[in-house]
């Protein structure tokens, strides 16, 4: 049976061990007990930091990537166990503590976890580490049974001498092969020899996910820990003028009121008494520039900003004078707005804070930049900070904070009061506090010539940079956040004049990478507007997109299987319509058809949903497949639900009744198509959202006649009665 | 001093009468599969059962559960139809709404041992996933309810 480590019995490698001391050092949990090695896994073989293989047979596989739901405590071990030649059954998987043995392998010197980047970063080194070992383990078996390695092979975690019948498993190797240097050639499989990789094998964390046991963040810290909530600004930006605490102080249960930068803490002995203790605090607030902020006025600049050129991430040809020559011209302008990542799970983080270390038990993201800012607050060193990956309930980039916002939050209240505590936002803070997804706006226009092939192509988006401020600022060239335009100055139709370019104004507004990143809103502009172009044309939106994609094969076969699936073109139920769209992101290339109906009242309702990726070679198919289903989900709750505003500074927005996502009742029937492909892999967890809100609005319009340029869909928009 | 009837077992409370059961639950019992996500009772992940219906437990005080069986996640048996369909369809993403997902769908195929898809609707709507996981909760829900009635439909 596959074990997931229950992580309030978690252990950590000293440093040392991570490459061969094979010494184990326990913890002890705020409200524990030390921890200690589980009985019956006795290390003996470490070959790299990333395997341990014990003498009772165990493998356990250290992941450096953090589950929220996109599978890497799955895929991740796949790697590992295909070249390893382990047997599936004994695998077990440990989060990794920090360290630069677990740094990203494409991002440079931290550890984290975003950009869709797992498997495809760690396909190669994770399948090393596997194969290392079992080279090592045949050198083992064959010193043992003095013959040649090569007349050895490895085999559901034994080594086999097949001439002489003979097996070994690889516990009993274990303390051989670890006194063995590591080998200096590591091939890997060819592909048609992968047995593991690109089969649809059970996750490892769902029956943890199943009977409550599996430890998210929240859950971490034990029964009776102090419990920290917080009074933030109502306007960002904004500091406390007053506090009057003595009735917080007083309420039954309350230890204790701290001023941060952020707001007001209270720490009780329970959930229930923080938030009365909270409630009860006065607070006069210096509400700072932001107090007059809102969406409308935003908007209407924003609008103004686009007629402006800005900085240009993409010049090819004259679009300008393109447009003017064009037989024909198409203007739109299209917005999206402000979202909030929503984690299922709230904002929150426990704390232990000792005079020489800190402990830190938390869903995140990023573990290096958490690990140092808790460092700098507490004054510790880096060194005397563990981080400790929790479960996350869904991380959709929130919880890659680059300024560490929650983790910093909490260690300043530990620092405090001196006890260790959890801190939880609840779903108001979480929903008021920030980080969004930007607002953007984009004015774009195009010329197609007599035939009705676009030749020109402008298009000025306005909103946030994510980088700016950011210790990633340095990627920001010539004033492009190439997170800003991303699926947009690299769109694959032929078009001879293109002009991309970027106004990023700065708000107050905390802004941050939201699944897909800028991907979220080029898709739908330029998926809508080709459409657009299309209907100019006269043409099928579907066939117009194939004559403008002919270099583009990738492109081509997933809007073909998409089409094939949902019948494209051929009769549907009476009043529903189909709405096409395709996008390549993070690597990996996906195309939806929507079958949309809509009502007379307005309502869209989205009743199926096919879709084709092409995400190169596959490790789990099925985890492609729900990485899909839940994209969907994802692009749908913004299409038709999700907004940020801000009325006199404040966000109007507070829980799931004013800021909806998708319920069961609204699902579609979602199918998936896996293009079968042996390119390099690409990514999952994001490519599949993309597509959603421009094949709905595509559908719409076919329904309607109405284009949607304007995200959430506005139902008053579409009424008919 | 209260006492809370949980999984067959009577834990006495020290805690004001009217703390949110949810949090007595989590903070002082230890049992964590019961999962905040709004307090409002939007979301559905504190859904617990209370003398066998779905209830938000966020919503409930301990005085109003004086005398009441409570059941969680933790007292549905590993081999309960339901969690044995959620594994079958590999069902969970992140994982965090799943506790509450199971007690409503538990609730459920009592309640209505082979469920239509609007049934599901009806029964499954109130408990939000924000990872998207609602056909497979679908799908393993139409599982259980055909390993509960022996196939028959």
């Amino acid at each position: 049976m596959n074990t997931v480590m229950v992580i309030n019995r978690r252990r950590f490698l000293k440093t040392a061990a991570l490459f061969g001391g094979g010494l184990i050092l326990g913890v002890a949990l705020p409200g524990g007990k030390a921890d200690s090695q589980p009985a019956g896994e006795k290390t003996s073989f470490v070959p790299n930091a990333f395997l341990r293989i014990g003498s009772d047979d165990s493998v356990t596989i250290i992941i450096n990537k953090s589950e929220m739901g996109q599978g890497v405590y799955t895929s991740l071990p796949m790697l590992v166990a295909e070249e390893l030649e382990a047997d599936w059954s004994t695998i077990r998987i440990e989060p990794a503590p920090v360290h630069p043995a677990y740094n990203h392998a494409e991002w440079g010197g931290m550890q984290g976890t975003g950009g869709s980047t797992s498997v495809k970063s760690e396909w190669t080194r994770l399948r090393t580490a596997g194969a290392a070992a079992r080279i090592m383990l045949i050198r083992a078996a064959a010193d043992t049974w003095k013959v040649k390695p090569e007349s050895c092979r490895a085999e559901q975690g034994h080594v086999l001498h097949p001439p002489t019948r003979r097996r070994i498993s690889y516990g009993a190797l274990a303390e051989k092969a670890a006194k063995l240097s590591p080998p200096t050639t590591i091939p890997l499989k060819p592909d048609n020899q992968l047995k593991l990789l690109g089969t649809s094998v059970k996750r490892l964390d769902t029956p943890a996910k199943v009977n409550g046991s599996a430890v998210f963040g929240i859950d971490a810290g034990g029964k009776d820990i102090l419990i920290a909530l917080v009074a933030h600004p109502p306007v960002f930006g904004g500091k406390v003028k007053s506090l009057s605490a003595d009735t917080a102080r007083n309420t039954q249960g309350v230890k204790d009121v701290v001023v941060l930068d952020s707001g007001v803490a209270v720490v009780a002995d329970s959930f229930w008494a923080a938030e009365r203790g909270r409630d009860a605090l006065e607070i006069v607030w210096d509400e700072g520039p932001m107090a007059a902020f809102e969406t409308a006025t935003q908007r209407k600049e924003y609008a103004a900003l686009a007629q402006t050129p800005g900085a240009v991430a993409r010049h090819e040809g004259d679009a300008e004078k393109a447009l003017k020559q064009a037989a024909r011209s198409i203007h739109a302008e299209y917005e999206v707005p402000y979202l909030a990542h929503a984690t299922m799970e709230p904002l929150n983080c426990v704390v232990e804070l000792r005079d020489d270390r800190c402990d830190i038990w938390v869903g995140t993201q990023f573990q290096t930049a958490d690990r140092d800012a808790a460092a700098r607050v507490s004054g510790l060193k880096p060194e005397q900070v563990s981080v400790h990956t929790m479960f996350l309930g869904c991380g959709f980039g929130r919880r890659a904070n680059p300024a560490s916002d929650f983790v910093v939050e909490a260690v300043k209240i530990a620092k405090a009061v001196k006890k260790p505590i959890r801190m939880i936002w609840t779903r108001e803070d979480d929903t008021k506090a920030g980080y969004y997804r930007p607002m953007w706006y984009d004015r774009i226009s195009a010329g197609i010539d007599t035939s009705g092939k676009p030749v020109a192509w402008r298009h000025t988006i306005v909103g946030q940079s994510i980088m700016e401020g950011t210790p990633f600022a340095a990627s920001i060239r010539n004033g492009v956040d190439e997170t800003s335009v991303e699926g947009a100055h690299d769109i694959p139709y032929a078009i001879p004049h293109v002009h991309v370019d970027l106004h990023s104004p700065k708000t107050g507004v905390p802004v941050l990478w939201w699944r897909s990143v800028g991907h979220s809103h080029t898709a739908f502009v330029v998926e809508s507007f080709l459409d657009e172009l299309a209907h100019a044309a006269g043409q099928d939106p579907y066939a117009y997109r194939l004559a403008l994609l002919k270099s583009h094969p990738r492109h081509r076969a997933v809007l073909k299987r998409a089409a094939e699936q949902a019948g494209w073109g051929r009769p549907l139920p009476k009043n529903h319509f189909h709405g096409i769209a395709v996008h390549a992101s993070f690597g990996s290339y996906v195309a939806q058809v929507a079958e949309v109906s809509v009502k007379p009242d307005g309502t869209v309702r989205v009743h199926k949903v096919f879709c084709a990726v092409d995400c190169g070679k596959t490790v789990n198919p099925d985890t492609i497949a729900a990485q899909m289903e839940g994209a969907i989900v994802f692009g749908l709750s913004a299409t038709l639900h999700g907004a940020i505003t801000f009325k006199q500074g404040r966000v109007e927005q507070s829980n799931f009744h004013d800021y909806p996502v998708l319920r069961m009742a609204e699902m579609p029937e979602v199918t998936v198509s896996i293009i079968k492909s042996t390119e390099a892999p690409g990514g999952i967890g994001e490519p599949g959202v993309p597509p959603v809100a421009p094949a709905v609005c595509n559908a719409v319009f076919a329904a309607t006649g109405k284009r949607i340029r304007r995200l959430p869909i506005r139902t008053e928009e579409l009424k008919r009665t | 001093m209260a006492s809370l009837h949980v999984n067959g077992i009577v834990y006495p409370v020290d805690v004001p009468d009217d703390a949110p059961l949810l949090w007595v639950i989590r903070e002082k019992l230890g049992l964590t599969g019961t999962k905040y996500g709004c307090g409002i009772a939007q979301c559905g992940s504190c859904t617990v059962h209370i003398d066998g219906k779905p209830e938000r437990s966020c919503q409930i005080t301990v005085r109003e559960v004086q005398g009441k069986r409570i059941t969680t996640i933790e007292g549905i048996p590993d081999t309960h139809p339901v969690k044995k369909a959620w594994i079958e369809d590999d069902v969970p993403q992140c994982g965090y709404c799943h506790p509450g997902q199971i007690m409503s769908a538990v609730a459920l195929l009592k309640e209505k041992p082979s469920p239509t898809d609007a049934d599901i609707d009806a029964a499954m709507s109130g408990n939000l996933c924000r990872c998207g996981t609602y056909q497979r909760i679908r799908r393993a829900i139409h599982r259980a309810a055909q390993a509960k009635t022996g196939g028959k439909r």
